[in-house]
């Protein structure tokens, strides 16, 4: 990995921990910029980690650019040799694929998609050597994810999922993007899933839909009454296949207040990870079974 | 009391100086393109510098007042009516209860910010009233003031007619306008060439030009640093692995057109920034109509921060001046 330090105009700094996305690099980014929490350092306004980089804004009026900067680089060593491990959550997030939604907005948009033939379903599952749609919607709910990124609108969940390079999914995005996409679509694009917030443009493929909302700025929904943002960095999701009587079931429950997420507290450990992918993840998808 | 809106102008939202600090979840800072206009209208009707105020763009709303209220109109140049009588910018002035406060055809820059004594009152979200329209959020509402909007107005006193900031202390933007960049981000992506076309070409603003960002055309396609995309980027060499943008960065999608980022940002995406506008300057982008001739301006950062105390120094002559 090779980091590069710059500044992004006269208040921000970017660290792009690596050119290329790895779970390696998303950890540095988000202990890196944890660091950077930590260390309280007088005049920091904003603290963005992303997925294989992070920004810190701060006001030059209070910390000179340069010393900012030599702030920064001293944490890098820090985060290298800290332990590779995460006190966090994971989370089931239901949803509906192949729901009629998101394939009327696909069909409206046929002509800005790559294979205007079949669904994104079936271009994705087809691209990443699937024989069937079932087999690839399989391939993405059985392992979980990290939210590697909050952010490009308020609330929106970049994901990237626990599993070796070789098996990670990659589907381009629209040729051109839509100017649709019905709230809480779950997406992808790249190698990252995402779930868009609210409603609107949009350029990943679209696989489905979830009853669960996300964001919400009146803050009525009952579990986000304490902040209007579901997701943060470093949130671990995983999918959860519900069928439409089900998905009817959820949006009535959250109307009424009654809906609570399925939520787990966990740790991860970067290095036991690595050692054994299939049976971590089955501990964490175990740890939210009792949950 | 409440400002009752006739008609709403082309998009008038409500702003102050933003809500920093939620960046990190997608919520950009929003708040007055042109800060310093906005700062300089609130000086002007005795509000405090960060009050909320109504920011119209191209084209100016119609508002009816049900009390009596001292206003001040600053940044682009719009002639004011007040119930057809014409009115000094950058100058306070009083409308009487019942009278309608109206604007004529833009005549420079882009976006005027209406202050009201007592300021916009509306309820804050995350700690501001700017209005964030894609997350519903302050505003009116969570959007933009349509036509029949009552919007409230805090408790202010009348100040005295005819207070004014000298024509030395306005800033606007030059033609062709300068806007200067400090390089940086994924400036290794260009090659050297390509890099110094885009500061020796002459760019002019394209029509999509708002509050999340504006577009520039007219330079040269950008050549790239040949490279494996890495895992994750993307195909086109524009792309990378989708990061955090900085305000006033500078992306190229395709290496086309350039767009610079404003109060709205997106907070993130797949395309590479080659840098970013100087915060000194983000205000004068505010006040950019399409077609206007750019030249960016390469500079360092003493520069910028020599610009950014200046500019400091400008307001600060503004509150001598007014307070």
């Amino acid at each position: 990995m090779k980091t590069r330090y710059s500044y992004g105009g006269d208040e921000h700094i970017y660290v792009e921990v690596d050119e290329e996305m790895s779970l390696d690099a998303f950890f540095i980014s988000l202990s890196m910029s944890n660091a950077v929490r930590e260390a309280n350092i007088p005049g920091v306004t904003e603290i963005c980690p992303a997925n294989a980089s992070f920004e810190v804004r701060f006001d030059p009026d209070v910390i000179a650019p340069a010393d900012m900067m030599e702030r920064i680089k001293e944490l890098e060593h820090k985060a290298e040799t800290a332990e590779k491990r995460l006190s966090t959550r994971i989370i089931e997030i239901p949803v509906f694929f192949q729901d009629p939604w998101t394939h009327e907005t696909l069909m409206r948009f046929r002509e800005r998609h790559q294979d205007p033939s079949g669904s994104d379903l079936d271009y994705a599952a087809r691209i990443n050597g699937y024989d069937s749609v079932e087999a690839f919607i399989e391939a993405f709910h059985s392992q979980p994810w990290f939210v590697s990124m909050v952010g490009f609108v308020a609330g929106l969940p970049f994901l990237y999922q626990l599993v070796d390079r070789d098996k990670q999914l990659e589907v381009p995005k629209y040729l051109r993007p839509r100017t649709d996409t019905p709230k809480q679509t779950v997406g992808y694009g790249g190698c990252f899933s995402c779930i868009y917030s609210v409603r609107g443009a949009g350029g990943y493929q679209m696989f489905g839909i979830t009853p669960m909302p996300i964001f919400d700025p009146e803050q009525e929904v009952s579990y986000l009454k304490d902040f209007m943002v579901f997701f943060k960095p470093g949130d671990i999701v995983k999918w959860k296949p519900i069928d439409q009587a089900e998905y009817d079931r959820i949006l009535k429950e959250v109307e009424q207040g009654s809906y609570t997420p399925r939520i787990a507290e966990v740790d991860f450990d970067l290095d036991a990870f690595n050692a054994d992918m299939t049976g971590f993840n089955a501990k964490l998808m175990e740890a939210l079974n009792d949950a | 009391m409440t400002l009752k809106i006739v008609k709403p102008g082309l998009a008038t939202s409500i702003q102050d100086l933003g809500r920093p600090g939620y960046f990190h979840l997608g919520i950009p800072e929003g708040g007055a393109m042109d800060r310093l206009a906005l700062r300089a209208a609130n000086l002007l009707v005795g509000n405090p510098e960060d009050a909320a105020c109504l920011e119209a763009v191209f084209m100016g709303p119609e508002i009816t007042f049900d009390k009596a209220a001292s206003v001040a109109i600053t940044g682009g140049e719009m002639p004011i009516l007040v119930d057809g009588e014409p009115k000094e910018s950058w100058t306070s002035f009083t409308v009487e209860a019942g009278q309608t406060l109206s604007f004529g055809f833009l005549k420079s820059g882009a976006r005027i910010y209406i202050a009201v004594s007592g300021g916009i009152a509306t309820e804050p979200a995350l700690g501001s009233r700017s209005t964030y329209p894609i997350g519903a959020l302050g505003g009116f509402h969570g959007r933009n003031i349509a036509a029949g909007d009552e919007v409230p107005v805090g408790e202010g006193a009348l100040v005295e007619e005819g207070r004014t900031v000298p024509a030395d202390l306005r800033r606007g933007p030059g033609n062709p306008a300068e806007l200067r960049v400090l390089t940086g981000l994924y400036w290794y992506r260009l090659t050297e060439k390509s890099g110094e076309a885009f500061f020796n070409d002459t760019w002019t603003v394209a029509p999509e030009a708002d509050r999340m960002g504006y577009r520039f055309r007219g330079g040269l396609p950008m050549e790239f640093v040949e490279r494996e995309q890495p895992f994750g980027a993307g195909a086109d060499p524009s792309n990378i692995v989708d990061g955090c943008y900085s305000y006033g960065s500078i992306q190229v999608p395709g290496g086309s057109e350039p767009i610079v980022l404003h109060r709205d940002a997106v907070s993130g995406g797949g395309y590479f920034t080659l840098g970013a506008v100087i915060s000194a300057d983000m205000d004068l982008i505010g006040q950019l109509q399409p077609n206007t001739s750019v030249k960016f301006i390469k500079v360092e950062m003493d520069e910028a921060l020599q610009a950014r105390a200046d500019r400091k120094a400008l307001i600060e002559k503004i509150r001598k001046e007014l307070v």
